[in-house]
C-alpha cells in the first residue's frame, strides 16, 4: 500500500482520481488541477471536494446571499455580520448576542435520532466558537403529514434526539416551530437554532495569525464518522477490501459537547485562544483551511498526531470525517500549558497538531511524507461560484389565478374554530415541547407556547456588566405562502417572526436564516430561491434588521418532486427591562380586549384552505413592511408604559385562533363582538400585521393614543373572564371544550 | 450559613441552586467533584443535570467521585443534604437514600409544571411548609420512576421517610407517586421535582414554590 504523497503525484500525473465519486465536476476537478499546477493527491481531493460541495462552498447560492450585504440596512448593532461562525449584535450595556439557525435536513431523515441530535450539536459549536456562552436552543421543524405512516418514524426520532441532546447540554429550548405537510414526507427540515451571550469585547474569531502559534485539535477524537465518500477515495486508491461501509450519519455524544462549553468558557475568561473554530461539516479540512486562509495565511499539520477512536483511519478519512464535538484552535507557544490544563481539568483531549506558518501554503504530512499542499484560500474562499439558470415554474400563474375566493365558506363557525384549532398544524405542540427542558440554568422568562422565547441576560458570565436586559428570539416560515410567491413568502416569514418578537415587548434587532429548497439544478427551485432571497433582503432593508448569517439547504427533494420553498426566519430582539416583558394570553378576567391591525379577506395559502378543502392556491396574505413596522412599535411602546397585560400575534388561523389560544394560556375565557362586517373573515383570515392584545380599562385610552399616533388600527373587542369564548352572535365555546380540541391531536396519533 | 453547590461534569443545575440560596440569603460554595474537600460548608446541594452523560446508570459514575467519598461520611455524621433529580439519582446510588430511580413509565422525558404534596414538613430542608401543603415545582426528568422493594416502601410509609408525592397525575409512574424522601435522620432529603426552578417571579415555574426549602435550610442553620 503506498502513499499518495505530493511528490507522487508530481510523478504519476495520470493517474486517474475518483473526484465524480466525490461529487466532484470534471471542470471542477480540472481547476484544482490548474491550481496546484499537477495533479492533487487523494487528501487534497478529498479538502478542496468537500470544501467546494454546496453545503460548504454556497456555489449555486451564493451570487443570490451577496444582496444580504448589498441591500443591508445601517445598523450600529452589528458587530459580526455574515462570514463568520455566526453573526454578533450588540445588546447595550457591553453585552453582545450571537445568533444562527442551521439545517440537518438530509441526516434526520436517514436517522431521525442523531441527525437531529448532532444538529444540535453543530450548531452549539458555532456559537460557542464565537466566544459566546450557548444559553438557548430553538428548533423549527417540519414533517410530511401527520396521517402519513412515516412521520410516525421520523418525528418521534427528531424530537428525541434534540430532546436527548439539547437536555444533556444543559441548554433550555425555548421555542420553535413544529409544521406538518405532505410536501415534506420525503424531506423532514429540522432546522436548529443557538444563541449565546458574550461579553461585547470578547468576541473571538475564527482566524489564525502569528507564525509560531500552535494549533490545537480538542474535544472528542476523530472516529469514521460521515466519511463515505472519502471511503470511496481511499479504497479506491490504496486499498480494496477494509474500508468500505463506514457509516455515513455522526452520532453525538452531548457530554463531551457539554464539557467542551464549560472548556471553552474556561479558556476564554482566562485569555489563551488567539483564534478558534469549530469543526462541522468537512471536519478537519474545513477548520485548517479556513482557520489559515484568514490569518497570516499558512499552516503546517502533522496528521499522525490527530487523535483517533479508529486507528485504521486514512489520512483522507481523517480529513473529511465529521466526527462531532471538536473544535480548534491558535494558541501562543506561551500559553500551550495553561490551555492544556484547563482542557485535563475538564477532562477534554486536547493535541497540538500543527503551527502557524507564514509560507502562504497549508501543508500537511502523515508518516513525515507531505501529503497536502495548497494554497488554503484556494480552498476556502475561491471555490467555484454558479450563475444558475432559473425561470418562473411553468405552473406558477395557473397556481396564482386559482384563488380561494370560489371555496364554499362555512356557516357554523363554531364548528370550523373547533376544527382548525385541533388541525395538524393548528393544534398544542406540548407533546413535542414537553420532551424539551425549558427552565435549565434559570434564565428563562418566556418559552413556548409564547409567540417568542425571551431570555434574562444578567448573571451568564462573570465579570459582566449588571443589566436589566432580555433577548428575544423567534422562528417562522411558511412553505404554503412562499409556494403561492416566495418573493412574499419569504417577506411574510419575516415579518410574522418579526411581530412575534415585538408581543414580547422587545424591538426586533437583527435575523437570521434557514433557506430550505429543492434542486439548485432545477430552473423553477432555483427561481423560487431567487425570489426568497430578494423578497428577504427587501424586508430586511425596510424593516431595518441586518442578516447576520444562516444557512442553506438545497436537495430537499425525492425524485424531481421537491418540498414547498421554505425560508425559515429567526429573529433577535432586545428589550431594555426584562421584567416589562408582555406575557402570552389572558392572563386574569376584567381585562380590555383589542385587536391592532386590519383585516381583509385573505384566504390564499390559509389554514383554512388547507384544512377545510385542501386547497393551495390564489397568492398569500399581502405583505405590509410599514404596518408591522408601526404595530411594533406600538407594542414595544406600550409594553415599556406597563399598558399592556397580555399579548399575542395573529398569524396562521388568523384572530378565531389567536383567540382561542389566548384563552386557553391561563384558562381565563372571553366575550369579544367582531368589528368587520363578515364573521368568518373577521376570525380566519390571516392578514398580516395584526396582534391581540388585552389591558386594564384603565390603560384602555392610552393605548388608543399610542395607536392613533402612529396610526395602527385599533379595535376594542370585549372583555376577559368566564369559562368560555363568546363571539357574540357568532359562536360560543367552553375553555374545556376547546382545550380538549387542542391538545388531543399529538398524544392521538404518537401516544 | 455557607452551603456547597457540587459541581460534577455534566452537572447542570448549579448556576440555578447557587442562585436559589442567595436569594435565600445564604453563601452559595462552589464544591468540585474532584476535591476530596467540603470547604467547611454547613449544608450541601447536589443539583441535577446529566453527570457523566447519565452512562452506565444515573449517578452511577458519581458516586465515586472524590468528593462523594467525603460527603458520604458527613452525611451519615448529620450533614444536611439535599439532592434534587439528578442529584436525588446520586444520593441513591451512593445508598444515602434508599431505592432508585428508573426510566419514566411513559418512556418519554418530561418537562412540566407539577403539584405536589408535602407529607413531611419536619425534615432540615421542608420546616418551611405545612403537612399536606400542595406547592408546584417544574419536573424535568426522563428517569424519575421511584421504585424500591416492598418491605423499603412499607418502612418508608410508615416512618413517614415520603416527603413529597405528586398531586395531580403522575408524571413518571412512581411506586405510591414517591416525588421525594427523606433518610432516618431527616438532614438527606432527595427529590425529583425542581425547587431551585420555583424561587422567581419572572422566571421558570409559576409561582415561588421552591423558596420553602432554602428558607428552611437558612433557618435551620441559623438556629443552629
Amino acid at each position: 500500500m503506498s502513499l499518495d504523497t505530493v511528490k507522487r503525484a508530481g510523478q504519476t500525473p495520470d493517474e486517474r482520481m475518483p473526484f465524480a465519486e466525490l461529487g466532484m465536476k470534471q471542470d471542477e476537478y480540472d481547476r484544482v488541477v490548474a491550481i496546484l499546477g499537477r495533479r492533487p493527491t487523494g487528501s487534497e481531493l478529498a479538502i478542496y471536494s468537500v470544501m467546494w460541495s454546496e453545503h460548504c462552498s454556497y456555489k449555486s447560492s451564493k451570487v443570490h446571499l451577496r444582496q444580504f450585504g448589498t441591500k443591508a440596512p445601517k445598523s450600529e448593532a452589528l458587530l459580526v455580520g455574515m462570514g463568520e461562525n455566526a453573526g454578533v449584535v450588540d445588546i447595550g450595556d457591553g453585552w453582545a448576542a450571537t445568533f444562527k439557525i442551521e439545517s440537518h435536513n438530509h441526516p434526520s431523515y436517514v436517522e431521525p435520532h442523531q441527525g437531529a441530535a448532532t444538529g444540535v450539536g453543530g450548531i452549539v459549536r458555532d456559537i460557542m466558537s464565537m466566544g459566546a456562552r450557548p444559553v438557548a436552543v430553538m428548533d423549527s421543524l417540519r414533517f410530511g403529514g401527520l396521517d402519513q405512516g412515516d412521520t410516525r418514524r421520523v418525528l418521534p426520532g427528531v424530537v428525541e434526539g434534540i430532546s436527548h441532546y439539547g437536555n444533556c447540554l444543559g441548554l433550555p429550548n425555548i421555542g420553535g416551530e413544529v409544521v406538518f405537510d405532505p410536501c415534506y414526507i420525503g424531506n423532514p427540515l429540522v432546522n436548529a437554532l443557538c444563541v449565546g451571550l458574550l461579553r461585547k469585547d470578547q468576541i473571538k474569531l475564527a482566524t489564525a495569525p502569528g507564525p509560531g502559534n500552535k494549533v490545537i485539535l480538542f474535544g472528542a477524537r476523530t472516529g469514521a464518522d460521515g466519511i463515505g465518500g472519502a471511503s470511496v477515495l481511499a479504497s479506491a486508491t490504496f486499498e480494496d477490501e477494509s474500508q468500505a461501509k463506514r457509516p455515513a450519519v455522526q452520532v453525538g455524544d452531548p457530554f463531551m459537547e457539554k464539557l467542551l462549553i464549560e472548556c471553552c468558557l474556561e479558556l476564554y475568561q482566562a485569555d489563551v485562544v488567539v483564534g478558534i473554530q469549530d469543526l462541522g461539516a468537512a471536519g478537519v479540512s474545513c477548520a485548517t483551511t479556513e482557520l489559515a486562509a484568514k490569518g497570516t495565511g499558512g499552516m503546517n499539520v502533522d496528521l499522525n498526531l490527530v487523535p483517533l477512536r479508529d486507528p485504521t483511519l486514512r489520512p483522507e478519512e481523517i480529513l473529511m470525517s465529521e466526527s462531532q464535538e471538536r473544535m480548534m484552535a491558535v494558541v501562543t507557544p506561551g500559553d500551550i500549558a495553561a490551555f492544556l490544563a484547563i482542557c485535563e481539568k475538564w477532562d477534554v483531549p486536547a493535541t497540538v497538531i500543527g503551527e502557524v506558518t507564514d509560507t502562504g501554503r497549508l501543508v500537511m504530512t502523515w508518516d513525515g511524507e507531505v501529503i497536502v499542499d495548497i494554497p488554503p484560500g484556494t480552498a476556502a474562499d475561491d471555490g467555484p461560484v454558479y450563475e444558475r439558470p432559473f425561470h418562473e415554474p411553468l405552473g406558477q400563474h395557473d397556481l396564482n389565478l386559482d384563488t380561494p375566493d370560489s371555496l364554499e365558506r362555512p356557516s357554523d363557525l363554531r364548528t370550523t374554530l373547533l376544527q382548525l384549532i385541533a388541525s395538524a398544524n393548528l393544534s398544542s405542540r406540548e407533546w413535542v415541547t414537553s420532551q424539551y427542558d425549558r427552565y435549565v440554568r434559570g434564565n428563562t422568562v418566556l418559552a413556548q407556547p409564547a409567540d417568542a422565547g425571551l431570555l434574562r441576560v444578567s448573571e451568564v458570565m462573570p465579570g459582566a456588566e449588571e443589566t436589566t436586559r432580555g433577548i428575544a428570539l423567534a422562528t417562522d416560515g411558511n412553505g404554503r405562502y412562499a409556494k403561492l410567491d416566495p418573493y412574499a413568502g419569504a417577506q411574510l416569514a419575516l415579518s410574522e417572526a418579526y411581530r412575534n418578537v415585538a408581543v414580547t415587548g422587545a424591538t426586533p434587532l437583527a435575523v437570521t436564516n434557514c433557506l430550505n429548497f429543492g434542486s439548485p439544478e432545477d430552473p423553477e427551485v432555483m427561481w423560487q430561491f431567487a425570489e426568497a432571497v430578494r423578497g428577504l433582503a427587501d424586508a430586511c432593508k425596510t424593516l431595518g434588521v441586518p442578516v447576520t448569517g444562516g444557512n442553506v439547504s438545497f436537495y430537499n427533494q425525492t425524485g424531481s418532486a421537491a418540498i414547498n420553498p421554505t425560508p425559515v426566519v429567526g429573529v433577535l430582539g432586545v428589550i431594555d427591562d426584562v421584567a416589562q416583558r408582555v406575557r402570552s394570553g389572558f392572563p386574569a378576567a376584567g381585562l380590555r380586549v383589542v385587536l391592532l391591525g386590519a383585516t381583509y379577506d385573505e384566504f390564499g395559502g390559509s389554514e383554512w384552505a388547507h384544512i377545510a378543502h385542501d386547497h393551495l392556491g390564489g397568492l398569500p396574505p399581502r405583505v405590509n413592511l410599514e404596518a408591522e413596522r408601526d404595530l411594533a412599535t406600538v407594542l414595544t411602546e406600550a409594553a415599556k408604559q406597563g399598558l399592556l397585560e397580555g399579548s399575542h400575534d395573529l398569524s396562521d388561523g388568523g384572530l378565531g385562533i389567536a383567540l382561542a389560544e389566548a384563552c386557553l394560556a391561563q384558562g381565563v375565557g372571553a366575550t369579544v363582538s367582531l368589528p368587520g362586517g363578515d364573521a368568518f373573515v373577521d376570525l380566519f383570515s390571516e392578514s398580516a400585521a395584526r396582534a391581540l392584545v388585552c389591558l386594564k380599562p384603565e390603560n384602555f385610552e392610552a393605548l388608543t393614543d399610542l395607536c392613533a399616533r402612529l396610526d395602527v388600527p385599533c379595535y376594542g373587542l370585549g372583555e376577559t373572564g368566564g369559562d368560555s369564548l363568546v363571539v357574540e352572535g357568532v359562536l360560543e365555546a367552553t375553555v374545556t371544550e376547546l382545550r380538549m380540541s387542542h391538545e388531543a391531536t399529538l398524544p392521538g396519533v404518537f401516544g | 450559613m455557607r452551603v456547597g453547590v457540587v459541581t460534577f461534569p455534566g452537572t447542570l443545575d448549579d448556576q440555578d441552586a447557587a442562585r436559589a440560596l442567595r436569594l435565600a440569603g445564604a453563601e452559595a460554595v462552589p464544591l468540585w467533584h474532584a476535591d476530596h474537600d467540603l470547604k467547611g460548608v454547613d449544608a450541601v446541594f447536589l443539583p441535577g443535570g446529566f453527570s457523566y452523560g447519565d452512562y452506565l446508570r444515573c449517578g452511577a459514575i458519581s458516586r465515586f467521585a472524590p468528593l462523594m467519598t467525603e460527603l458520604v461520611p458527613a452525611a451519615k455524621a448529620g450533614l444536611p443534604v439535599l439532592g434534587t433529580c439528578n442529584g436525588f439519582q446520586i444520593l441513591c446510588e451512593a445508598h444515602l437514600l434508599p431505592g432508585a430511580l428508573v426510566r419514566n413509565a411513559g418512556l418519554h422525558y418530561v418537562c412540566r409544571d407539577q403539584r405536589i404534596r408535602v407529607d413531611n414538613a419536619s425534615t432540615a430542608w421542608t420546616t418551611d411548609f405545612a403537612e399536606g401543603q400542595e406547592i408546584t415545582l417544574p419536573v424535568k426528568h426522563g428517569e424519575g420512576r421511584y421504585v424500591a422493594d416492598a418491605e423499603t416502601l412499607a418502612e418508608l410509609e410508615s416512618a413517614g421517610r415520603v416527603v413529597f408525592r405528586y398531586a395531580g397525575s403522575n408524571p413518571n409512574g412512581s411506586l405510591n407517586d414517591i416525588a421525594g424522601i427523606t433518610n432516618e435522620a431527616g438532614n438527606v432529603v432527595g427529590l425529583m421535582p425542581h425547587p431551585e426552578h420555583a424561587v422567581e417571579e419572572l422566571t421558570g415555574a409559576p409561582g415561588v414554590d421552591g423558596r420553602g426549602f432554602f428558607s428552611s435550610i437558612v433557618r435551620k442553620l441559623v438556629n443552629a
